[in-house]
């Protein structure tokens, strides 16, 4: 048995050596979340990748993404599965043996995917996931990112909560690296106030009135909260019952967006958040990607949808910037770095790891024209390298 | 502090009638029929998508409520008479992987249906706004999910204790094989007490969708906080059932609001600051373990009494 087997894949190599798949050809492998909890992310992602790619000619296997015939493959890790994301990682460099890996929404997976990703000279680009080895310590010259640093958007709400002179505050995550970590970002910027108390909760919490009669009993001036996807769903309808918005200022991050906005309606009226994409940012790149974005699939974009719409011409720009040549991809990824990444976010520099550089908007939500709450932004809040590029080793910058 | 207190038990018992909402159905179906239902989550979830459903509809809530549950009761039964009814004679191996089958089917076909996206579900604010109590402000629709907790419970107390349905049912959780043989339809009875505890997983569902995210798998920590109720409580016991809801609401409720503060005492702050935590998501767990070590059988075993 084993002999035909390898008779025939002996026979099938020689046959593809004989018919000759096109000596160039792209191949990318897209990780995303089709199922669980992240697929209501994982739509997102998908819908501006999709559009992303259309907007650079591409629309099938073989068409051509930055002059080259490119080939996607698509992989689902089940909602931040580390193992599962593994296991499709694996299959897309040793099997599809792809040129770059994309995609990724949750920091365990792409700290898991890094690891074979870079060891196999493949290329990274995270349009979701940034955590802070990644931009530390373990940065690489294969990685790009088309989205944002883990910290970013609670460090920029440290900087509103200061600019807001708020004194006390309370900070509420899901007890888990990253809740800590935006939890870590906003204090490292917060001044003149302080942290009265830190509460985490369950990853995938969905009553959070225990932490609300807290919130009530230390009365701050503010809390913080970064609760994504259904948390924030939760949390801000409880919220808004609670009685507690009246006294106190609420401040969130990934809570309040476009995926989450429809399941909280009226309740998210009055909240601030900070971002890294502003809806009313006035660019016709961002107007355009609005409008055709609501015209194909019928809801606003998020900044999900932003970032991997971003990364076929980021692809693009690098395949192209290189002459198509695809036996180096680390040239490939410092090609896309150089110059930085023109995004319906405005024209963005990349810094030495791999992270951009990239302005954060203070966002508020209002009621709109048609009665339904809408994300309006407001005046930008800061724009600087991340806190962790530093320790990302001399060798491995670009 | 003393508010706080009071608040906390308030949210403790709150949480655990929501609990036995969800858990009663369960218990009935896993200690009178003998089957593991882990598709009992995705009962909950189906009555929270139809409530949302009607409501996107008709902008009632009332509406959502009175036809979510005939629905899930519907569903139950149609689920028991298609598939489930084949599951009884296996092992529970078998009901597990069978019915697990049933989550992925349910999350799936709701994604096919309605989208990612968390569905609109929204309360009246008449029923749904901070309500002033003892000094402090309560959302006034957690009161009417106590007192629908308790109707539930007292209903199903009156039916099991004083009809010929209940005595069935008592007879069912103690000696199945005895009750076919006296020439009861138990087929028929297995059927309804599948449906009824469909129609009381949807009711949770359609109560609770509205404060929370109506979305595919929202069933899933239900379910496991269900479980963890009917072991502590005894399997098939609805009294159980009751009181543990009751027990784990309040543990889980006061451990995160003062577990860490009861470690600051003794403890380092930053050793505080991570076990607090950690231990109050524990708490219910170690509290099963415990039960199940002293009382393997539950606190209220239907079985013996």
């Amino acid at each position: 048995m084993l002999k035909y087997g390898l008779a025939a894949m002996a026979a099938a190599a020689a046959l593809a050596a004989a018919t000759g798949a096109p000596a160039q050809e792209l191949r990318i492998g897209f990780i995303n979340s089709d199922s669980g909890p992240g697929a209501l992310i994982g739509k997102h992602l998908r819908n501006g990748w999709t559009l992303g790619l259309e907007h650079q000619g591409w629309k099938q296997d073989g068409d051509k993404l930055g002059g080259v015939p490119t080939r996607i493959v698509y992989g689902d890790d089940q909602s931040a599965k580390v193992d599962i994301g593994l296991k499709e990682a694996d299959k897309m460099i040793k099997q599809d043996k792809v040129h770059i890996v994309a995609g990724i929404i949750w920091s365990n997976v792409i700290m898991a995917v890094s690891k074979p990703v870079f060891e196999s000279k493949v290329m990274l680009l995270s349009t979701n996931a940034g955590p802070s080895p990644l931009a530390g310590e373990m940065c690489n010259p294969l990685f790009v990112s088309s989205s944002f640093m883990n910290d970013g958007n609670a460090e920029a709400t440290g900087e509103m909560a200061t600019k807001d002179k708020i004194q006390t505050v309370v900070a509420m995550a899901p007890n888990y690296q990253a809740g800590k970590d935006n939890v870590a970002g906003f204090q490292r910027t917060f001044k003149g106030g302080k942290v009265v108390e830190t509460i985490l909760f369950k990853v995938n919490e969905s009553d959070y009135q225990a932490d609300l009669a807290k919130v009530r009993a230390l009365k701050p001036q503010a809390v913080f909260i970064f609760a994504p996807g259904a948390m924030g769903v939760a949390f801000m309808k409880q919220w808004a019952t609670s009685g507690l918005s009246k006294d106190v200022k609420l401040y969130s991050i990934y809570t309040i967006d476009g995926v989450t906005l429809p399941g909280i309606g009226e309740a998210a009226i009055g909240a601030t958040e900070a971002g890294h994409w502003n809806p009313n940012l006035d660019n016709p790149k961002n107007k355009a990607f609005i409008k055709d974005y609501v015209a194909k699939f019928g809801h606003m974009p998020s900044y999900f949808a932003v970032q991997s719409y971003d990364a076929p011409a980021l692809i693009a720009k690098g395949v192209q910037a290189t002459g198509g040549k695809l036996d180096d991809m680390a040239a490939v990824a410092k090609a896309i770095r150089k110059g930085g990444m023109d995004s319906p976010r405005g024209q963005i520099k990349y810094n030495v790891n791999g992270m951009l550089i990239q302005p954060y908007w203070r966002l508020n939500v209002i009621k709109g024209a048609d009665g339904k709450p809408e994300i309006r932004g407001a005046e930008q809040i800061m724009m600087r390298p991340d806190s962790f590029w530093e320790k990302c080793p001399a060798n491995m910058r670009i | 502090m003393g508010q706080l207190i009071f608040e906390t038990v308030l949210n403790g018992v709150q949480f655990g009638v929501f609990l036995f909402l969800i858990s009663a159905g369960l218990t009935l179906v896993f200690g009178i029929m003998n089957m593991v239902n882990l598709a009992h989550g995705s009962l909950f979830m189906m009555g929270a998508y139809i409530g949302s459903y009607v409501f996107q509809q008709t902008g009632s809530f009332a509406l959502a409520v009175v036809i979510a549950i005939p629905f899930s009761l519907l569903l139950g039964i149609l689920l028991e008479f298609l598939a489930l009814r084949t599951l009884y004679a296996r092992d529970h191996l078998d009901q597990v992987l069978a019915t697990f089958g049933f989550i992925l089917f349910f999350n799936q076909l709701v994604l096919r249906v309605f989208g990612a996206t968390s569905q609109e579900f929204r309360l009246p604010d008449a029923i749904n706004f901070p309500m002033p109590l003892f000094g402090f402000t309560y959302p006034s629709y957690r009161l009417i999910v106590i007192v629908v907790g308790l109707a539930v419970g007292a209903g199903l107390y009156l039916v099991i204790a004083k009809t010929r349905m209940g005595m069935l049912i008592r007879a069912g959780a103690s000696n199945r094989a005895m009750v076919g043989a006296l020439g009861v339809n138990i087929r028929m009875l297995f059927t309804l007490i599948f449906g009824i505890g469909a129609a009381l997983a949807g009711l949770a569902g359609v109560m609770i969708g509205p404060i929370e995210s109506v979305e595919s798998g929202m069933g899933e920590n239900k379910l496991i906080l269900a479980f963890v109720v009917i072991v502590i409580g005894g399997i098939g016991s609805i009294r159980g059932a009751f009181i543990a809801s009751i027990i784990v609401g309040l543990v889980e409720v006061i451990g995160r609001v003062f577990m860490k503060d009861i470690l600051r005492t003794f403890l380092p702050e930053e050793f505080a600051q991570t076990a607090g935590p950690a231990l109050a998501s524990m708490s219910i767990y170690i509290l099963m373990a415990a039960v199940l070590y002293f009382r393997p059988q539950g606190l209220f075993p239907a079985r013996t009494g």
